[in-house]
């Protein structure tokens, strides 16, 4: 085979088990990585996407290679979900210099250049125009790549969503904003201090957009809507907001016990949980179990090896102190 | 040669960046046909047209963010920010985003952008409109700050900026943009981090930045005439700084001050009176001395406002006063 030929298309099922593949590795990087904070060896903070992989995977599985990412603090999924290695992520929440950014950015700023994940932002709604600008320079020197920026349901009460949307609608920028409407902001339900019943979607028509809500614990949905939003921004024919109803099995962040919610709303939300209704309907269509157990069982290895490199790392040394504060790789501010 | 002002040399300064390099693009607001409200980038949408040279809505965030986004994919945007004091609304792309986001990534992102805008005050507009926010941009790391004071510098400090690899705050003193000089013809282009001696003398070195370098120099000659000869010198970029030109041109007089329109707390001449206190101690002849806007809301009423901001008069005699006591 030579290396201008394309890969081979996956058929159907295969997309559809490497889906599932993604969805599962996801789930248990993101419990391993809340192991590793009980152990204190993720040090700072953490945020999972647990209960919210089917957005993650089915929206990558729509995107080529060369399109970006913005994603925000709660990033480890959508970084790993466009193929980065769980090793450098994991030590990248331990801080060591075997991280993805060395230990320099941490959790909250997972960036992978390479895999288009162009970085995890901490400040609510900061990174919305931010992937304008990565759209527009994609319009501007006639490439075809599209920018997908997500964020939370607690997102869209900020100056930057409406500046971003509206900045993105007038120069048809190939954007799209993806809510991960997981019901609550840390502690606070969104909807009482929201306006509007879908957070996301009951503000599109505010900027000509037309308003999407996918069910965002079904990773086909996900992965359809997703298609159709990059296809148009492709086309030229500018951005879409996607609001996805999800929800987080867990706290916030760090340990926290998420106490503040009803526990029949959890309750509720496990039924659905995305993992399984997908497994199921996997089997439903005709997918070997043994198949299915073979890949949960190769997904368990490839999270004990790399958590056993991560915890081999070195912690990052003092010449990463100074360096790359600027371009030329200096940390320099007078001569 | 010819006469330009400062506000003419902002247009040429991009324009000769934009012919040279198709990734230069420029965006603001009311700048393309309209020309910006200080008439800055007049002749840019006519000469580069409307995907060069973009109109946005009055949205600073996604101004900023645009701009940031965009230079980190593969282009070199010049944004401007109509007035400096709306720095304030954006203010968290510029410093948790734009300054950060290289060193975050470990390396991963460069910025190649400038953000200009209209700084401080001489022109009687209020507290919100008047502000010089250069110890605002220079206390963050990762920013770049340039402030040209003449007409020949705004070109060449512009090129430099955007031919630099990191993001520049390009703050163009509001009070200079109708001052003219003479401009060489064709391209120039100046280095960021160098410092310029303008005037030569033997008993103090005044240290001065953007509108106050020519009320520094008027000053000097003033007290020429009463027998006091300065060295003036004007700083051009606060980061990085050229403390090697400041150092020499202190330790060869003994004696510094700094003629600063920032309020006085946390001005740069505060930064840079402890570096001469740490390095150059033992060459001081006499106290260092700072002149500055006081710590205030600045006034708009003209007779409030020149009192507000060192003028050549209260350069002239603080530095007599300190000299001859
Ligand atoms: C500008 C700003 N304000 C407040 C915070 C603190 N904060 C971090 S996450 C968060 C909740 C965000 O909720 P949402 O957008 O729904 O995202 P989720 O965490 O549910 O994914 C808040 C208030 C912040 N990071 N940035
Ligand atoms: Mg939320």
């Amino acid at each position: 085979m030579t290396s201008t030929q394309a890969a081979p298309e996956l058929s159907y099922l295969e997309h559809k088990v490497a889906m599932y593949r993604s969805q599962v590795a996801l789930r248990r990087f993101e419990q391993r990585a809340y192991d590793l904070f009980l152990e204190n060896y993720v040090k700072g903070t953490s945020h999972l996407s647990i209960g919210q992989e089917a957005i993650a995977a089915g929206v990558a599985a729509a995107m080529r290679p060369t399109d970006w990412t913005f994603a925000t603090y709660r990033g480890h999924a959508h970084t790993l979900a466009r193929g980065v290695p769980m090793t450098p992520v994991f030590a990248e929440l331990m801080g060591r210099s075997n991280g993805l950014m060395a230990g320099k950015g941490g959790s909250m700023h997972l960036t992978s250049v390479e895999h288009g994940v162009m970085g995890s932002y901490a400040i609510i709604g900061a990174h919305l125009p931010i992937a304008c600008g990565a759209a527009w320079s994609a319009q501007y020197r006639g490439t075809d790549q599209v920018a997908v920026c997500f964020f939370g349901d607690g997102s869209v009460n900020i100056g930057a969503f409406h500046e971003a949307l509206n900045f993105a609608a007038i120069w048809k920028l190939p954007v799209i904003f993806f809510c991960e409407n997981n019901l609550w902001m840390e502690y606070t339900r969104t909807s009482e201090v929201t306006a509007v019943a879908n957070p996301a979607a009951d503000r599109a028509s505010a900027y000509g957009l037309e308003s999407i809500i996918v069910d965002g614990n079904d990773a086909d949905a996900v992965y359809e809507v997703a298609s159709l939003a990059i296809a148009r921004a492709r086309a030229g024919e500018g951005p879409s907001m996607i609001e996805a109803k999800t929800y987080r099995h867990g706290g916030h962040s760090r340990a926290d016990p998420g106490k503040y919610r009803p526990d029949d709303e959890l309750a509720e939300w496990l039924l659905k949980d995305p993992i399984p209704l997908y497994r199921s309907r996997l089997l439903e269509m005709g997918v070997d179990e043994d198949e299915l157990l073979v890949l949960e069982a190769d997904v368990d290895a490839e999270v004990d090896t790399a958590t056993n490199e991560a915890k081999a790392g070195a912690a990052p040394g003092e010449e990463l102190l100074f360096q790359d504060v600027w371009a030329d790789g200096s940390g320099s501010w007078r001569n | 040669m010819a006469q330009l002002t400062f506000r003419e040399a902002i247009a040429r300064g991009i324009a000769q960046e934009m012919r040279r390099d198709e990734s230069v693009v420029f965006l603001g607001e009311d700048v393309g046909a309209a020309g910006g409200v200080f008439k800055g980038t007049v002749g840019l949408f006519e000469e580069f047209g409307p995907l060069r040279v973009r109109d946005t809505p009055i949205s600073e965030q996604a101004i900023l963010g645009a701009a940031m986004g965009a230079s980190m994919t593969g282009l070199r945007p010049i944004a401007e920010i109509m007035f400096a004091d709306f720095f304030a609304v954006c203010w968290d792309i510029v410093a948790n985003e734009i300054a950060k986001s290289r060193y975050m990534t470990n390396g991963q992102l460069t910025f190649p952008l400038v953000i200009r805008s209209g700084n401080g005050g001489g022109l009687r507009f209020g507290a919100q409109h008047s502000q010089s926010v250069e110890n605002w941009a220079m206390m963050i790391p990762g920013l770049k700050v340039v402030v040209p004071s003449n007409a020949t510098d705004v070109i060449g400090l512009m090129a430099a900026s955007v031919r630099d690899n990191d993001p520049v705050i390009f703050l163009e003193a509001k009070a200079l943009y109708a001052s003219k000089m003479d401009v060489p013809d064709g391209e120039i282009v100046d280095t960021l981090g160098s410092a310029k001696v303008l005037r030569e003398g033997t008993d103090a070195t005044v240290v001065a930045l953007g509108a106050m370098v020519p009320k520094a120099l008027a000053a000097a000659e003033e007290l020429s005439n009463a027998g006091i000869e300065c060295t003036v010198v004007d700083v051009r970029s606060l980061v990085p700084l050229d403390m090697t030109t400041i150092l020499r041109e202190v330790s060869a007089t003994g004696r510094l001050f700094t003629v600063e329109e920032n309020p006085r707390l946390c001005g740069w001449g505060g930064e840079l009176s402890s570096i001469v206190s740490e390095e150059a101690f033992y060459d001081l002849d006499g106290p260092i001395v700072r002149i500055t806007t006081p710590h205030i809301p600045l006034p708009a009423a003209d007779a409030l406002e020149d009192l507000a901001i060192p003028s050549v008069e209260r350069i002239v005699t603080t530095i007599a006063k300190s000299m001859n006591s």
